[in-house]
């Protein structure tokens, strides 16, 4: 059975590990690579690094960051912000990484998408989507907006529409983050996280809001997430990943324990390969 | 002296995860670009990430195809990573039917998506196949316990012909799925063993003490 996961989410800005809250204001916290291989010893199932810079002159030192990271950590990681284009994809997935999410160019132009998945498989392409409550409308039904641009830029498009054009298009998962209760640690936005887990086929993470370990545990459970990214509540030492996935295996949630043992296979792998 | 592993690179990306994890290990690790290196190669690890047609006229527009069909009869210890995996078998359904290598009979098919996500994304646990528990004793997973967790991303798996060439197996929701396939000296693997961790960088270490 697949496990729910733990993702920590580690914002490099000129090559250093920040954390910003509600978009604004960040403070430098350290190198990548220490913070992940205290995160893959802890662990964490899968990292997700953000370029927050994202402008050209500072690309060549976060793709140095992708490398480093990928020669001393041997769990998957996926690499975000600031990619626009294929070949930007390519240099990251070249660089180790083994996802990358795009969230403001998708909205602006979804064929990247299509074009991405194309190029690298449907795996490798998350849609980072960004939202915020709103006054459900005709055009917003589910009254979560998609916003771009960090925040600033409103789209008028309905969360759950997009989700969905997204994964048509080939998006092979999607990273929820709720605005609303992004960098404020009291907890994700369950229904928004439910609404898009129901509405597509890909698995969901849900960002935006962990603050303690029971946070993580009602994301996957009342969210319906497949994952938890977390980043402040284990970036400042509040918590480890081990302690979120205590937590989640207490409340009945599978979880990849950090040294596995073996066990009796269960009755259902008693059958041939599926070949339908 | 380090043990010799070569990696076919036929033009798709994530390589280098592969060649990362092998030089932790301390392999010496060359990478082939044309047939010709594929040749002399003591060992051939086939990684990959994208779709099956793409895959497969990547190795064909660099003879890598005819060269891999010949180092597999020859005995050569091959290893196959996820599409690398899945191009070892006869044909593959992604985006229409297409040829694979056929090193192994069968074909890769969509994982079915009745009640439970596609891709199959995440950590899973490998289980040795329910007619045989002892059919991976000689082989890559040999110190491998039963249970251990893999990184897993793909929607497709290999569906062998032969059920006596499912090495492994992985439960998703109600189905189960290839997790590993092997024929003789040909290994493919679903999961990503590099990175997997520990346990993933164990069964590398076992491919690279196969004997040349």
């Amino acid at each position: 059975m697949l496990c729910k996961r733990v993702i920590v989410c580690l914002d490099v800005r000129a090559g250093l590990v920040t954390k910003g809250v509600r978009f604004q204001g960040n403070v430098d916290l350290g190198d990548p690579v220490e913070f992940a291989a205290r995160y893959d010893a802890q662990g964490a199932d899968e990292l997700v690094f953000y370029d927050i810079t994202a402008s050209a002159e500072k690309r060549t030192l976060f793709l140095d960051v992708v490398r480093r990271v990928a020669e001393r950590i041997f769990i998957p990681f996926a690499v975000g912000g600031g990619i626009r284009d294929l070949e930007t994809m390519r240099a990251v997935l070249l660089a180790g990484a083994e996802k990358v999410s795009i969230n403001s160019p998708a909205v602006r132009d979804p064929e990247l998408i299509t074009r991405g998945a194309r190029a690298f498989g449907s795996q490798c392409i998350v849609l980072g989507m960004d939202v915020r409550r709103c006054s459900p409308s005709r055009d917003i039904p589910s009254g979560y907006e998609v916003v771009i641009d960090g925040g600033r830029t409103p789209t008028g498009r309905d969360a759950v529409a997009w989700a969905k054009e997204a994964v048509a298009r080939g998006a092979g998962e999607i990273c929820l983050n709720a605005i609303d209760t992004d960098g404020v640690r009291q907890g994700y936005e369950l229904r928004v996280t439910r609404l898009i887990a129901d509405a597509v086929a890909v698995p969901v993470i849900a960002s935006g809001g962990g603050g303690e370990p029971a946070h993580c545990v009602a994301a996957v459970t009342e969210g319906g997430a497949d994952a938890a990214l977390v980043a402040s509540m284990v970036h400042y030492g509040h918590y480890t990943v081990g302690d979120i996935k205590l937590a989640m295996r207490a409340a009945g949630v599978p979880v990849r324990p950090l040294f596995a043992a073996a066990a009796t296979p269960p009755a259902a792998c008693q059958q041939a390969p599926d070949s339908s | 002296m380090s043990a010799r592993v070569t990696i076919v690179d036929y033009g798709l990306g994530n390589l280098h995860s592969v060649i990362k994890a092998f030089r932790y290990l301390g392999a010496n690790v060359e990478i082939a670009t044309d047939a010709q290196g594929l040749l002399a190669a003591p060992r051939l690890v086939v990684p990959g990430v994208g779709a099956f047609a793409d895959g497969m006229q990547g190795l064909r527009a660099r003879g890598q195809d005819a060269a891999l069909r010949r180092r597999a009869a020859e005995g050569c210890p091959i290893l196959g990573i996820c599409l690398g995996a899945q191009l070892l078998l006869a044909a593959g359904e992604e985006f229409g039917r297409h040829e694979g290598l056929g090193l192994i009979a069968g074909t890769v098919r969509r994982i079915p998506d009745q009640g439970v996500k596609v891709p199959h994304v995440g950590w899973n646990r490998l289980w040795p196949p329910a007619d045989d528990a002892e059919r991976w004793r000689g082989s890559l997973l040999a110190a491998t316990a039963p249970g251990t967790w893999a990184y897993f991303i793909h929607s497709y798996h290999a569906v062998p012909e032969d059920p006596a060439a499912v090495l492994a197996i992985a439960r998703h929701g109600p189905h189960v799925i290839t997790a590993a396939v092997r024929q003789q000296r040909i290994v493919g693997c679903q999961f990503h063993p590099e990175k997997s961790g520990p346990a993933g960088l164990a069964m590398l270490q076992a491919f690279l003490a196969e004997p040349a």
